[in-house]
């Protein structure tokens, strides 16, 4: 005679199973991102010298590209998180009747738009634009369509991820607020807004990190330089690109320097969320 | 007595959806009025009306009038009418991002007062009619959102009082609360209609009976009677308050 598997058992059994099943899975989704992060930092670190991050590429170093980088993402993050942000509350708040379906349609397509394509979009409107007078063609490679271009890429996703953001806020807080004979638009700036503080420098700092590492639209607008700095009107270099060129360069020591590079990056990219993370937590604390 | 509120042939719609249906009656000055009824009868809804909060649901619609010593709070605008009735709601909802001072505060502070001492008298005031004061006195700077559940709701009374309404709306205040926490409510509830004048909205019978001099039933959007709480209880007028109150259904 067999005997019978009791159910407890085979709960037990089940309960087991799926946990290593979760830590299998979780361990192969954190492996690339392991790999990348320790792949860039041995074969980094290695290269890295004082005089690769004060030189510039055209001595070497990346000195111009960390400015450059630095530049167009303050810029970008200037235009694009109060656009983003206004049509996150826009949406949030607004947005329940036609033209708010309409405005989430196609900031949901922009979103989606292949970066390379935006870049090309950039171009032609920078081109096209300078040739009829406004502008300049020169400007088709400077700081400005680079920035143009970056900005197009992070509105659309700060735009989405603010009304996210938003959309948590309990109505319960609204109605509060609005029951304590507080107007609508103070209620949304004063009481909405901040609850939903940090989830929205989450994602003004999600799409600047999109956007720090985007190579192939700057590729047509930004350009790349071997110098520091010169001017809006004037091409720029940046991190990304100068991986790009480096990495596919036919140079061994910038092949090699190259990790370097992508290392910088990710620190800078690790080094801003810890910053603003801080920020939020003392001024959380503070109140 | 004197009539503070009078609700005539009030309707309010969600969508195409009727949920409250031609109802009138008056609300004494205070004195507290208790609304009971079933669920989904339409209890919320009407107090809703009250401060014109209903309209602020996507759709909603009312017809009829609300005259608040005699004046029609639908001829004035929103904001004025909510800072004269002011409402609680079921759930404790203290602003999260506000500390305990700032959350009694916020009311004035978002209608424009500036000067220190004014709110610092408001949220001492408002705190001490609330019973909270000897509680958060020394904390005042935390979060709202470290307190208990009973405290945080009268955290939040002390912030709709800080306004200074006249008319205060309760909707279901206790209704997420234990034994203990709801007596002190209750306790409260009977303190402030010295100065105010109050609606509470209630599922618990009992409680209408304890804290009410006025109780209006509601069955399917209906007013089905209003009366003196103690008669409304002891000799119901209508049948179908008296299956209600006897817990034939609800």
């Amino acid at each position: 005679m067999k005997l019978p598997v009791d159910r407890d058992t085979r709960r037990r059994w089940i309960d087991v199973a799926m946990g290593v099943a979760a830590f299998v899975c979780v361990v192969i989704a954190i492996i690339p991102l392991g790999s990348i992060l320790l792949e860039a930092s041995i074969r980094g670190l290695r290269s890295l010298s004082p005089a690769l991050l004060t030189s510039t590429t055209g001595g070497g170093g990346i000195g111009n590209a960390i400015q450059g980088t630095l530049i167009l993402i303050l810029l970008s993050a200037l235009v694009s998180l109060p656009v983003g942000i206004l049509t996150g509350i826009y949406l949030a708040e607004f947005g329940k009747n036609r033209l708010g379906a309409a405005v989430r349609f196609f900031v949901e397509v922009m979103t989606q738009v292949p970066s390379m394509v935006v870049g090309i979009f950039v171009y032609s409107l920078v081109l096209e634009l300078g040739l009829i007078g406004l502008g300049s063609p020169r400007l088709v490679f400077s700081t400005i369509s680079g920035v143009l271009a970056l900005s197009t890429i992070m509105v659309p996703f700060v735009a989405r991820t603010s009304e996210e953001a938003l959309r948590l806020v309990p109505i319960a807080v609204r109605e509060s607020s609005l029951a304590l004979g507080i107007p609508r638009y103070r209620t949304i700036l004063r009481v909405v807004v901040p609850s939903a503080s940090s989830a929205l420098v989450t994602g003004g700092l999600l799409g600047i990190a999109r956007v720090a590492g985007e190579t192939a639209p700057l590729l047509v607008t930004a350009f790349g330089s071997n110098d520091w700095f010169r001017g809006l009107d004037q091409p720029i270099e940046s991190l990304p690109h100068t991986i790009y060129v480096w990495a596919t360069g036919p140079y061994v020591a910038q092949n090699q320097a190259a990790w370097g590079v992508s290392l910088v990056l990710v620190v800078m990219m690790l080094g801003l969320s810890i910053v603003s993370r801080v920020v939020i937590r003392l001024r959380s604390v503070s109140r | 007595m004197a009539i503070k509120l009078s609700v005539e042939s009030l309707s309010a719609w969600y969508g195409e959806k009727l949920a409250i249906q031609d109802i009138t009656m008056d609300i004494e000055d205070r004195m507290v009025t208790a609304v009971i009824g079933p669920s989904g009868c339409g209890k919320s809804t009407l107090i809703r009306c009250l401060n014109r909060m209903h309209e602020t649901i996507p759709k909603a619609r009312v017809e009829g009038k609300v005259l608040l010593q005699g004046e029609d709070i639908y001829a004035a605008s929103p904001v004025s009418v909510r800072r004269r009735i002011g409402m609680v709601f079921q759930k404790a909802n203290p602003f999260p991002t506000m500390s305990i001072y700032d959350n009694v505060a916020a009311g004035l502070r978002l209608n424009g007062v500036r000067n220190r001492d004014e709110l610092d008298k408001a949220v001492l005031g408002s705190l001490k009619q609330a019973a909270l004061w000897d509680e958060v006195k020394d904390s005042l700077d935390e979060s709202g959102a470290s307190l208990s559940g009973g405290q945080q709701q009268r955290l939040c009374i002390a912030r709709a009082l800080a306004v200074k309404p006249e008319v205060l709306l309760m909707d279901e205040p206790c209704s997420a609360l234990d034994p203990i926490a709801t007596a002190k409510i209750e306790d409260l509830i009977f303190d402030l209609k010295k100065d105010f004048t109050l609606v509470v909205v209630t599922h618990n019978m009992q409680q209408a009976a304890r804290v009410s001099e006025t109780t209006a039933f509601m069955y399917l959007g209906k007013l089905i009677e209003v009366n003196n709480t103690r008669e409304l209880f002891e000799r119901p007028r209508e049948a179908l308050t008296e299956s209600y109150i006897t817990g034939r259904f609800g």
